[in-house]
């Protein structure tokens, strides 16, 4: 299960493209591509690495209490292609 | 409906959203020369002699300037040969430099010792290795004496090397495609990754394309091997007309032509897919006020490409949500309408609608930078008549018969 209260961040060799559909993501190493279907997610990832918890950056991007099983689930993938990582 | 879609291959169904087109294009292949060093009998952009009008180093660098603000990950370079232009090197190093990763095809010719330990060094360049054939003799019957050799000291180069996962691509005909488990097991050898793609009537390919498109049965066969090990091979997602078969291909199954993919030719110019080299598929020029950016974001022909489409002839079949139609250069080059069948339709729709087509209807690629034929040529051609007159030394002079 993803760790909401643990710190994250995008892998550096991760590139990211807004879209008018969210945004596309391209890892270098492994050369994947990721499409994160809404905006609020791409806010969400861009905030991590300036929130102390995965949680903080959800809050901060707005994202409501009902709808945080969705975002964890969301990470959760992301975290599982190597397309975010935990902040050391 | 889940937040994210993380994919295998290079694409993952989002049709309702790709179908509008992207702010940049995901799987551009960029040619860099029409010179080539063989002449395979289906080459799909006709290739074989340099043309001078190719863009210059300066222009490659500024393209891939433009790559970079515009964030195009990646490039798929190929060509004619890519590896035969003296600053191929130096493009890929300055590519890879301005965070654009590069896949570059090859039939292996310039991939030395040397050459393999330094690809192997780099995360971000990837190498395709192309092969149309598991043994040497229906290889070479294809890409010309020599082609196979040429191709295994390269893979052998790069194994030794420590390149883990290069590529080797196949296109699929009726001469190989009874040899898949043995090209997977030469891949597995290697330390190499599989990419099955299909035969298209493009460029060289329509003169071929009867004689080596798979068969109904080739076809089928093809289909199951890819359900059986479609998650470690690469397709380019070019078979998704197979999909009619019942159970949809791993990737895009939606032709992306000006959606996700286009192709720039040697000469800057922009066509909507690499197997679509034609002036119908032509949406403009990078050396065009603009350059690359205006021509994907706001040329007419991708605009209309991105526009939903009926399904025209092929709306009432029942396959239609799994096929999409098919591919539409492999209609065009075969003289079937867009809107219908795919030639290799697998309900068998197209080999009516090929029936239909007149004679001399096919239309012809607009390009052609084949290898003048070697061998004696009758002194009847191109022998030039002398003048009617002198004054009448005009390129039309003594040119009132009938053709072109």
């Amino acid at each position: 299960m993803f760790d909401l209260d643990g710190a994250w961040q995008l892998d550096e060799r991760v590139s990211v493209r807004p879209e008018r559909f969210g945004a596309l993501l391209y890892h270098f190493g492994t050369r994947r591509l990721s499409f994160l279907k809404s905006s609020t997610l791409l806010d969400v990832v861009r905030r991590l690495p300036e929130q102390p918890s995965a949680r903080a950056a959800c809050a901060h991007a707005g994202v409501p209490d009902s709808e945080l099983p969705r975002y964890r689930a969301a990470l959760a993938a992301l975290a599982a292609s190597r397309m975010i990582r935990r902040r050391t | 409906m889940s937040l994210v879609d993380a994919s295998g291959a290079a694409c993952k169904p989002l049709i309702e959203q790709f179908q509008y087109g992207l702010d940049a294009p995901i799987c551009l292949t960029w040619e860099l020369t029409y010179a080539c060093n063989l002449s395979c009998v289906h080459c799909l952009s006709s290739s074989g002699r340099r043309d001078p009008g190719e863009l210059t180093t300066a222009e490659c660098r500024a393209l891939v300037d433009e790559f970079e603000r515009m964030q195009v990950f990646y490039v798929n370079i190929g060509g004619g040969e890519p590896t035969v232009r003296p600053d191929f090197w130096d493009l890929v190093d300055y590519a890879t430099a301005h965070h654009v990763g590069v896949k570059f095809s090859t039939n292996g010719v310039k991939i030395t010792d040397a050459v393999a330990r330094r690809l192997a060094a780099s995360d971000y360049v990837d190498v395709q290795i192309s092969l149309d054939g598991a043994t040497e003799a229906v290889n070479d019957a294809i890409r010309g004496p020599g082609s196979y050799r040429t191709a295994v000291r390269a893979m052998e180069h790069l194994a030794a090397a420590g390149f883990r996962g290069f590529k080797i691509s196949v296109v699929v005909t009726r001469r190989n495609a009874g040899q898949l488990d043995a090209f997977q097991a030469m891949a597995d050898l290697y330390g190499a990754q599989l990419r099955l793609t299909r035969l298209r009537p493009s460029g060289r390919g329509a003169d071929v394309w009867d004689e080596l498109h798979p068969t109904d049965a080739q076809q089928r066969a093809l289909y199951e091997w890819l359900l059986r090990h479609g998650e470690n091979v690469l397709t380019g997602d070019s078979f998704f007309h197979l999909a009619g078969y019942g159970t949809s291909l791993p990737g895009l199954n939606l032709c992306g032509a000006g959606r996700v993919v286009c192709l720039i030719d040697p000469v800057g110019d922009v066509y909507a897919c690499p197997f679509a080299i034609h002036d119908s598929f032509l949406a403009g020029n990078v050396r065009q006020d603009g350059g690359f950016a205006r021509v994907w974001r706001s040329s007419e022909l991708f605009a209309e490409l991105r526009r939903p489409s009926g399904g025209g002839a092929c709306s009432a079949c029942s396959a239609y949500d799994a096929c999409r139609g098919g591919c539409m250069a492999a209609k065009f080059f075969t003289g079937l309408p867009l809107d219908g069948p795919d030639p290799e339709c697998v309900r068998g729709h197209g080999r009516t609608a090929l029936d239909a087509v007149a004679t001399g209807s096919v239309p012809k690629p607009s390009r052609d930078h084949s290898h003048r034929r070697a061998g004696p040529v009758p002194v009847t051609i191109g022998r030039r008549r002398p003048p009617d007159r002198a004054c009448d030394e005009s390129p039309l002079a003594g040119m009132a018969r009938p053709g072109r």
